[in-house]
């Protein structure tokens, strides 16, 4: 699968992307093959505050649980609670049905020191 | 991945099948070829072939081998015929837990034990300490490679490569010297899956032969190369054993529910048998329960567990069961409250979330 050239990326594997000055944040294709099998997602509730770096919620493959860290500070204003019923979506479609939350950005700008697909995909090569 | 890491003969063929490799307990072992769901799914409906050639495995011979076995097991040896295997342990004098493994007799002064790869060393020096008269022990864990081929049609398939009558190697019965294609094996009806199937020992080289043979022939079958991940949700849910998690140093094995291991009254004095004497007169302070959550949430290892704001004990393996569908885990818990039903809470980074008591094993085949 190819980095969707639109979205910028974490070193932690998740992916943002910005609409109308909101930003939209999931997990890679690299990170959800890595982890294999999802079976359950954890996200906070609409109205937290997530903070860079710091974790904002959790995935779990049949194996192992890896926390989600925030790539940008914000306030969520929306919550995928299709992952809920429907955790696969996470292997099966990582850049789109599995979209986690969508944040109000405490400062834009942050979204701009994350990497490019070009610069993750290095990343995840080496 | 480090350098130092120990490989099976088998490792250059993990690539081939796509396999990604984790460490496990210091072995650079196949976690996953496809995915867990899938090779999970493959072993419970079709078959599905496990590298487990990081088993260790230790010879025990000479005219006083069965004494000294008796002395070192917790499981009576002397009720063991000649091609006949035995799940057994070897405690510490307090009833902690050395290891569990498995003994295979060969011959009447010929035994083979089967240990767990990340106790090897731990075990053969733990076994010369208690040598005894006419007895030699050898560890030749790096001259065997070890197969699991489990599943309902592993007898199947394997029949397919062999002229021996697998049908006549009953559970936990083995042969020796059987040629699968034209190499020679020791083949047993045993595994830790839940499933029927057989456990294949063989040279390294023949090992690494095998694998490809074995994996050709079933391809038709619906045979898949299986990882580590698959191996352990399936003994998961089959609630067999696995060390460092149900057992350890800390944990006896009428603790860790496999008290049918243990024969206390054997005639033979056996290292431990003391302590767990006085242990099941006392009652056991712990017992191993099936936990089912009831609150959204997956249990795992080190995980504690809740009554009444008290830790009453700890989960010792839990996730998602593949072919149950739901979240389980098994806990150490306080005997008390180890009544089918208790409702109690695991901590789930930093929440506490409601399951409760249930009956294990969590999946038993129709046989």
């Amino acid at each position: 699968m190819s980095t969707p050239k639109e979205l910028r990326y974490s070193e932690e594997h998740e992916w943002v992307k910005v609409e109308d000055g909101k930003a939209r944040i999931g997990i890679t294709h690299f990170a959800q093959s890595e982890l294999g099998d999802i079976v359950f997602v954890e996200l906070p509730q609409v109205g937290d505050e997530i903070k860079t770096n710091e974790p904002f919620g959790s995935v779990e493959s049949v194996k192992t649980v890896s926390e989600l860290y925030a790539p940008i500070s914000g306030k969520v204003v929306e919550v995928n609670s299709g992952l809920e019923d429907s955790p696969e979506f996470v292997n099966e479609s990582p850049y789109e049905n599995a979209w986690m939350i969508v944040v109000e950005p405490t400062d834009l700008s942050e979204v701009d020191s994350l990497m490019t697909a070009e610069q993750y995909e290095e990343m995840t090569q080496e | 991945m480090s350098e130092n890491l120990k490989r099976t003969p088998l490792f250059d063929s993990y690539k081939t099948y796509g396999g990604k490799t984790i460490d496990f307990g210091g072995w650079e072992l196949p976690v996953q070829f496809s995915s867990i769901k899938e090779e999970h799914e493959a072993v419970r409906t079709k078959a599905g072939l496990f590298d487990v050639s990081h088993m260790g495995e230790i010879i025990v011979r000479g005219e006083d081998s069965l004494s000294y076995l008796q002395k070192l097991l917790t499981n009576d040896v002397s009720k063991l015929q000649n091609g006949q295997a035995q799940y057994s342990a070897m405690c510490y004098e307090d009833g902690g837990t050395v290891d569990d493994l498995l003994v295979y007799k060969i011959d009447q002064n010929d035994y083979l034990l089967v240990v767990n790869a990340s106790n090897i060393e731990k075990d053969f020096e733990w076994m010369k300490k208690f040598m005894i008269g006419d007895t030699t022990v050898h560890n030749v864990s790096d001259s065997y490679g070890q197969l699991a081929l489990q599943g309902p049609l592993a007898e199947k398939v394997l029949q397919r490569l062999t002229k021996e009558d697998l049908s006549e190697i009953g559970f936990f019965k083995f042969k020796t010297d059987v040629k699968i294609g034209e190499y020679e094996a020791l083949v047993s009806r045993t595994g830790y899956t839940g499933e029927d199937g057989f456990e294949i020992y063989a040279t390294p080289e023949s090992i690494i032969a095998l694998w490809d043979l074995i994996l050709e022939e079933g391809k038709e079958d619906g045979v898949i190369p299986c990882g580590l991940g698959a191996r352990d949700t399936l003994r998961f849910e089959a609630c067999l054993a696995l060390y460092g998690q149900e057992l350890s140093r800390d944990i006896s094995p009428l603790e860790a529910g496999i008290g049918f291991a243990v024969k206390l009254k054997k005639e033979d004095d056996f290292i431990g048998q003391k302590a767990l004497v006085a242990q099941k007169e006392a009652g056991v302070p712990r017992k191993l329960v099936g936990l089912e959550m009831i609150d959204k949430g997956i249990p795992r290892h080190g995980y504690q567990i809740f009554k009444d704001d008290e830790v009453i004990g700890e989960v010792t393996t839990g996730t998602q069961s593949p072919t149950l569908k739901k979240n389980i885990g098994l806990g150490l818990i306080v005997s008390k409250y180890t009544e089918l039903g208790t409702e109690v809470e695991v901590e789930i980074r930093g929440k506490r979330l409601k399951a409760v008591t249930v009956a294990t094993p969590f999946y038993k085949r129709q046989k």
